[in-house]
């Protein structure tokens, strides 16, 4: 089943990170995903996180704050 | 402490490069590769002991902290504290604003919070310790934090609710009950190179803005006749403060590249207290940051926010010139 991956983040260089890490582990292993970045802030507010970047996959909130690995990032989508 | 690394860059430039110690140009490089170094390992540490402290309160923990325990007016304060511990993320500020007020806690507090955090943060905080040791540091950091609780305190009492955006306000009116914040369960061992990565990315993010500073600073110090600066800033004059800190509230600057040129107009006869005031102004208000906050709060609030901010930094500078 495919994935809805979010990334949420107003652009900094941190959220443009993320949005690399996350590229790269779906293309690299092939998964079956679609990557939306949600840079609108009203948005962003609506799943309460207060520390951005954060990663959404399939509507739950897995990473704030924080650039994962590519690992813990493979681990989350698997 | 760092004597080691004054034997090695005395070595490299005086030796290896055979500039002589009593060329402008040997105090000069010497002072560069010495100050860049020590300045780079500090950072690395400063940054990765704060990792190790935010993973274990997180800023979720921090909110809910201020939210339910009844702190008697302390709450500026700690909220003031927490912003020096919480890494600042410019792009984050809007998000913390929101988060805060969303989940209950007053707009002067959430202010005091917001203060505080660009204006004592790890690279501010790493490179005061560099170049102007510990005692220094310790006034600019407690001062940053008194600073924030005053500021936010006084942006309480003016009752500036009805200036923020029509959807943050709708926000407040309809509160949403919110989750209560759930620790993530890692052990230590599986955040270590986590933090130790952070610590990595913030250096390497800085290190461009830390070699500009210090070639700027190496060179004026070599260069800059000792008490250049005092015939003209150095007198006291009443006007040095104010003017230092309205030329820099616009300035964006990184900590890390601004501190040491600060350092050597100190050296060279800038009072301390119009050299941290000017820092401040610096780093704490900028346009780039108003621009962000536009998002939640109208134009009118800003301005009473950078206001107020502004009003700060200038009574500590004179206050620091008073006791320093």
């Amino acid at each position: 089943m495919s994935k809805t991956i979010k990334i949420l983040g107003t652009g900094c260089p941190k959220c443009q990170s993320l949005t690399g890490v996350v590229t790269d582990v779906v293309s690299e292993n092939n998964i079956d995903a679609t990557i939306e970045k949600v840079e609108d802030i009203m948005e962003i507010m609506k799943y309460n996180v207060m520390t951005t970047p954060a990663l959404v996959i399939d509507d739950v909130i897995t990473i704030k704050g924080r650039v994962p690995s590519k690992e813990e990032v493979l681990d989350l989508l698997s | 402490m760092f004597d080691w690394l004054q034997h090695f860059a005395d070595w490299l430039i005086y030796s290896v490069f055979g500039i002589g110690a009593d060329t402008h140009l040997g105090t000069a490089l010497n002072f560069f590769v010495f100050d860049t170094l020590k300045i780079l390992i500090l950072l690395f540490f400063i940054v990765f002991i704060m990792g190790i402290v935010n993973a274990y309160f997180p800023i979720e923990r921090l909110k809910d902290y201020l939210n339910k325990k009844k702190l008697y007016g302390l709450e500026y304060f700690f909220a003031s504290i927490f912003g020096a511990i919480t890494p600042f993320c410019s792009c984050s500020s809007v998000p913390l604003f929101i988060g805060f007020v969303q989940g209950g806690i007053p707009l002067g507090v959430t202010f005091a919070f917001l203060i505080t955090s660009p204006l004592v943060n790890e690279v501010a905080v790493a490179m005061f310790l560099g170049m102007f040791g510990a005692k220094a540091t310790l006034i600019y950091a407690l001062s940053g934090i008194l600073l924030g609780s005053l500021g936010g305190w006084l942006l309480g009492k003016l009752k500036l609710e009805h200036l923020l955006s029509d959807w943050v306000k709708e926000i407040l009116e309809n509160k949403m009950q919110q989750a209560e914040f759930q620790g993530e369960k890692r052990t230590f061992r599986d955040r270590l190179p986590e933090i130790t990565r952070g610590a990595w990315d913030i250096v390497k993010g800085v290190l461009l803005y830390v070699i500009i500073g210090i070639a700027i600073g190496a060179a004026m110090h070599g260069y800059v006749p000792e008490n250049f600066f005092n015939q003209y800033l150095g007198g006291g004059q009443w006007w040095t403060v104010p003017l230092s800190v309205l030329v820099a509230v616009p300035m964006y600057a990184n900590a890390a590249g601004i501190v040491p040129i600060i350092q050597v107009f100190v050296a060279k006869g800038v009072p301390l207290g119009t050299a941290i005031a000017f820092m401040m102004a610096t780093v704490g208000l900028s346009i780039p940051e108003a621009t962000l906050l536009k998002k939640v709060m109208s134009l009118k609030l800003i301005a009473i926010f950078f206001g107020v901010v502004t009003l700060c930094i200038i009574l500590s500078g004179y206050l620091f010139n008073l006791i320093l």
